[in-house]
């Protein structure tokens, strides 16, 4: 459990930098930073159990049956970064408490910086591939925040932009990786995958895998030709840079690569890809680098090139060479983010990064200067600095190679070559700065700056000294238990000394100094050169790239959004006729094996008078009230069919709910135009009867298919357990009231929600009322005529003792509470239109949306009730009493249930169509409608 | 008799489909009507049709389905309610927009033969 508050540390702290920014700068920047620091020293005592066991694994189950679990996992490889990531970001953080002035938001800031960390540290520590998906994603996004933090900037905005658009795509392209990693290895469990390296090198998949797993690697990374995003991540603040594109950001990318290492290296296509992406990213990185005079500018694409430099080692594909490319991975880490931060101190001190105009800063600021020159020493690769180190190796490297056969000895030169390109950019970043005669035209005399910006810088500066002094001792056990974990367990003999005698890497390293001061001496050259060529920003022209898809999918929405209803429905309903035709051709035979019913006279009658009353319904509906009367007939032939079919409870509910449609229909056509206008085309006639026609064939066939073919239903278990586990016969009740009752509960919740709309919507509802029908004759006077008032009174008793006696043996015969809710509600309803609304009122008055709340919440809380006696919500409870003159008599909570079911029906039904029915009576507007 | 259901349920989703696609509320209204049936009808058939068997055990000897029953008994109920919603919405529409076309506003004849 240790594991899980790794990551959930700093996501706390951003919790508490975003609550700690009133307390002043330091105090936040002291309180944020309290939490990476435990989760540090958290990581730093699980070291002793980590070089016991190798790994250490935390996993809380998801979902298993799909492989989706919580888990972290530990080993050398994740204690690396895991140090890089917290270290580092300590030192970020107490250098950007300094650097960020008073009206940036420091809690902001900070927040959006301990997100990115849990994000890096989710990527690192996971152990389940989709996780990792999932935390890689989120670097993405806070790093979007991050770059973007000063967004009153527009090259903030667009360089934050550009690098979320290409790494987010890069993201999109890993997801369809992992998931075919995922089905190759048969599960998304990192262990597992690790383990099954052969299965997955061998797997038809593999090589699109490998390519979608790398293009996520690639983007991340920012190797060519996906770099371009990177430079103009510079727009963020320099904290940030230093951060992101040191030791976290940039790092996932390779630090994916090295997870991976066992699972997908080693053939020859990761051999080529790989090998060459990071050759090429190395030599362009390094080439661009010499020519940028921003400051940034510079160290954004000597990063470029040192990902390029891990890249290629890692593709490399020998045990030394990933050793070689581990240990290049602390280096850069420690010497970058220092370089990052000395630019970040004189930005901030001398208000410019242009270093055409910076020079000759050793004056002015000699102890920074001092360390921003060891830094750059260290990626130059000079001698007792740690950079030297690891570029030895690589240099080493790179002589063994024979993959180019004849060609092969292009490899170290081409490496040399960048190498005298790497020093070139660090004599710069050294001479052009801190010499070469005095500062042009500054904002601001520069001038040292506050004691404590300079602390984390000493201490990466201390750290590339130590590393390249005393190797073995410093960074030795590290580099081994990091190396073991990424080459599985066996490591290769390697040496750290400084001294390997005179050998052909340390020559290559004297050429690339000797070329590298070369270059830079006669820079001008260079960048006279590279004026012939045009410029070209990434940014602009993604921003026209993103100008033009907005353009195209602003014309394909107004196309498609034409503000026409029919037209939507169309294309919805050939969308969907698109989708099942395919499927219906597949399916060789119509009729399946299962017996037909025998077609019987009465059946005939009524099917006939289904098919006449619904095409009577469609050929009259532009007069409403005819197709009304048509459609009344289909409910009723519709119920009938529920009787006919074993389904008494169905037609007992359609036939209620058919009277309350009826009415409600007529009440509404009342306000309406009685006529329709004769308005489509033929054309469109024939055209919407072809696609009715066919998708109404298609439903007839898959009825027709589904019903001829065997079932096998779940519903055996409902009428096993109906009487005992439900204490009922009438399963359709005990489904409704107790198996489903959860469900039942939330639909007489949404029905109450629907009452409750409609109530709103007739509230404000301004609508003239025809004085007449739509051939001028005047409504009758005579509104509540005497025969009917008389019958209905008398039946009102009638009626409700039917609906009690409905509702009461809805458990063991048809009925229940819907059924009887409904009868009750066309009992009253008949009365309001018998003898008024007015009439009704002083002897009915019941706040009817406030029946639906009683009924939603008396059957809430017969679920709640089960709480009561420790079990799950909504268990039923049944018994048998025997009462006198009774008899024995059943008592269930169900029929609680029931009653808040019964209730709610008769509120809703009654709260739309009482009122609705109310607003005919408001005075009658002596206007007749004009149509 | 499974033959002559399916070819109901099919007419009733056409003529459903036909009338939704009008221009005015109220036949929109009656088309979802006779789709809410088609579908109710659908679904009831997806536990296969059954005479004398209807599940109320002791009843008989092999029952009808009951979970269809079930969701088709709350579905008539929720349709009703949508039924009445839209209805009402439609009257809301004719008096704040002056007319009862389903885009809230009469088509331009001018539009040639976009036209509804």
């Amino acid at each position: 459990m240790t594991l899980m508050w790794i990551p959930l540390l700093p996501l706390l702290g951003a919790v508490i930098a975003a609550l700690t920014a009133h307390w002043g700068r330091t105090r936040c920047a002291w309180a944020t930073a309290a939490l990476p620091a435990l989760a540090l020293a958290l990581i730093l005592s699980l070291i002793p159990q980590l070089s016991e066991t190798g790994s250490i694994k935390s996993t809380i189950s998801w979902i298993p049956a799909l492989g989706l679990n919580l888990s972290f996992r530990f080993d050398g490889l994740a204690l690396l970064f895991s140090v890089l990531i917290l270290g580092i970001g300590l030192l970020v953080i107490l250098y950007a408490r300094y650097y960020l002035s008073e009206k940036d938001s420091m809690g902001r800031f900070y927040a959006y910086l301990m997100l990115f960390m849990t994000a890096m540290l989710g990527i690192v520590l996971s152990g389940n591939l989709l996780q990792l998906w999932l935390f890689w994603e989120l670097t993405s996004i806070s790093s979007y925040l991050l770059i973007s933090f000063w967004w009153h900037k527009p090259e903030a905005r667009r360089g934050a932009r550009l690098a979320l658009t290409v790494t987010g795509a890069g993201g999109l392209a890993l997801l369809a990786g992992i998931l075919l990693l995922g089905r190759i290895a048969a599960s998304f469990d990192l262990d597992v995958i690790l383990q099954s390296g052969d299965l997955i090198r061998e797997h038809r998949w593999y090589p699109a895998a490998l390519l979608l797993i790398l293009a996520g690697v690639f983007t991340k990374s920012a190797q060519f030709p996906f770099h371009s995003w990177l430079p103009h991540a510079m727009a963020a603040p320099t904290p940030v840079s230093a951060y992101l594109h040191s030791a976290t950001m940039v790092k996932a990318g390779i630090f994916l690569l090295a997870r991976l290492y066992p699972a997908l290296a080693g053939t020859e296509l990761w051999f080529i890809v790989v090998s060459s992406t990071g050759l090429i990213t190395l030599l362009v990185g390094a080439y661009f680098a010499n020519l940028k005079h921003d400051l940034k500018g510079l160290l954004a694409y000597s990063t470029i090139s040192h990902l390029g430099l891990i890249t290629l080692l890692f593709g490399l594909g020998t045990k030394l060479a990933a050793v070689a490319a581990v240990f290049h991975i602390i280096n850069h880490a420690t010497f970058k983010a220092s370089l990052f931060m000395a630019a970040g101190i004189i930005d901030h001190e001398c208000g410019s990064r242009d270093m055409r105009r910076i020079n000759g800063l050793w004056k002015y600021m000699p102890y920074t200067a001092a360390l921003a020159m060891i830094a750059a020493s260290a990626m130059a690769g000079v001698p007792l600095l740690n950079g030297f180190l690891s570029k030895e190796m690589f240099f080493a490297e790179t002589l063994e190679q024979e993959f180019l056969g004849s060609l092969s000895w292009m490899i170290p030169v081409l490496a040399t070559l960048a190498g005298v390109f790497s020093v070139a950019y660090s004599v710069r970043f050294i001479h052009d700065v801190f010499f070469n005669g005095e500062p042009i035209n500054l904002p601001k005399t520069p001038h040292e700056p506050p004691r404590y910006m300079k602390v984390p810088v000493e201490i990466l500066v201390g750290l590339c000294l130590l590393v390249g002094i005393l190797p073995n001792i410093v960074v030795g056990p590290l580099l081994n238990i990091a190396s073991s974990a990424v080459l599985g367990g066996e490591l290769p003999d390697y040496s750290l000394a400084i001294w390997h005698g005179f050998n052909l890497p340390l020559l290559m390293s004297l050429v690339a100094m000797a070329g590298g001061l070369f270059v830079y001496f006669h820079r001008a050259h260079l960048f006279r050169f590279q004026k012939q060529f045009p410029e070209w920003n990434a940014s602009e022209s993604f921003e026209m790239a993103m100008r033009r898809v907005q353009d195209a999918a602003g014309k394909l929405l107004d196309w498609l959004e034409n503000g026409s209803l029919q037209r939507y429905l169309l294309l919805m309903l050939m969308l969907l006729i698109l989708m099942l035709w395919p499927a219906l051709t597949e399916l060789t035979h119509l009729t399946g094996k299962r017996a037909h019913l025998p077609v019987d006279i009465p059946s005939l009658v009524a099917g006939g008078l289904l098919v006449v009353a619904g095409l009577g319904t469609v050929i009259y509906n532009r007069q409403r009230l005819i197709a009304l009367l048509m459609l009344s007939v289909v409910g009723l032939v519709v119920s009938l069919a529920f009787a006919r079919f074993s389904a008494p409870d169905l037609a007992l509910t359609q036939l209620a709910v058919e009277v309350v449609t009826i009415i409600l229909l007529m009440l509404a056509l009342f306000f309406l135009p009685q006529k329709t206008p004769k308005e489509s085309s033929p054309r469109r006639i024939l055209r919407d009867i072809c696609i009715a026609g066919l998708i109404g064939g298609i439903i007839g066939t898959i009825c027709y298919a589904l019903m001829t073919r065997e079932l096998h239903s779940i519903s055996d278990f409902f009428l096993a357990n109906s009487k005992t586990g439900g204490g009922g016969t009438n399963v359709v009740n005990v489904i409704l009231v107790d198996f489903r009752g959860f469900d039942t509960l939330g639909e007489i919740t949404v029905l109450g929600i629907a009452a409750l709309g409609i109530y709103n919507l007739l509230a404000g509802l301004r609508l003239f009322m025809p004085s007449g029908d739509s051939e001028g004759r005047q409504w009758a006077l005579d509104r509540h005529p005497m025969i009917l008032a008389v019958i209905s009174q008398s039946l009102l008793p009638l009626a409700l003792l039917v609906s009690v006696f409905i509702f009461l043996r809805g458990h063991n015969l048809p009925g229940g509470g819907f059924i009887a809710g409904l009868v009750t509600a066309v009992a009253l309803i008949l009365q309001y239109m018998a003898h008024g609304v007015d009439w009704m009122k002083t002897r009915l008055d019941i706040a009817y949306h406030r029946m639906i709340a009683c009924g939603v919440l008396i059957s809430a809380l017969t679920g709640v009730a089960s709480w009561l006696f420790q079990r799950p919500f909504l268990t039923s409870w049944f018994d048998h009493f025997h009462w006198p003159l009774v008899g024995e008599f059943e008592l269930a909570s169900a029929m609680v249930f029931d009653l808040g079911v019964y209730i709610t029906v008769v509120g809703a039904t009654l709260l739309i169509l009482a009122n609705l029915g109310q607003m005919t009576t408001s005075e009658r507007p002596v206007t007749k409608e004009q149509d | 008799m499974e033959a002559l259901y399916a070819f109901c349920v099919g007419l009733l989703t056409a003529c459903g489909i036909f009338l939704t696609l009008r221009g005015r509320t109220f036949p929109v209204v009656v088309g979802l009507t006779l789709l809410s049936y088609a579908v109710n009808l659908f679904l009831f058939a997806s536990g296969r049709l059954t005479e004398d068997g209807a599940a109320v055990l002791g009843t008989s000897e092999h029952y009808a389905d009951p979970l269809p029953q079930a969701l088709v008994l709350t579905a008539i109920v929720i349709g009703f309610a949508m039924t009445a919603f839209v209805v009402i919405l439609a009257m809301r529409a004719r008096g704040d927009l002056g007319n009862d076309h389903v885009d809230g506003r009469l088509p331009v004849n001018t539009m040639g033969g976009d036209r509804t």
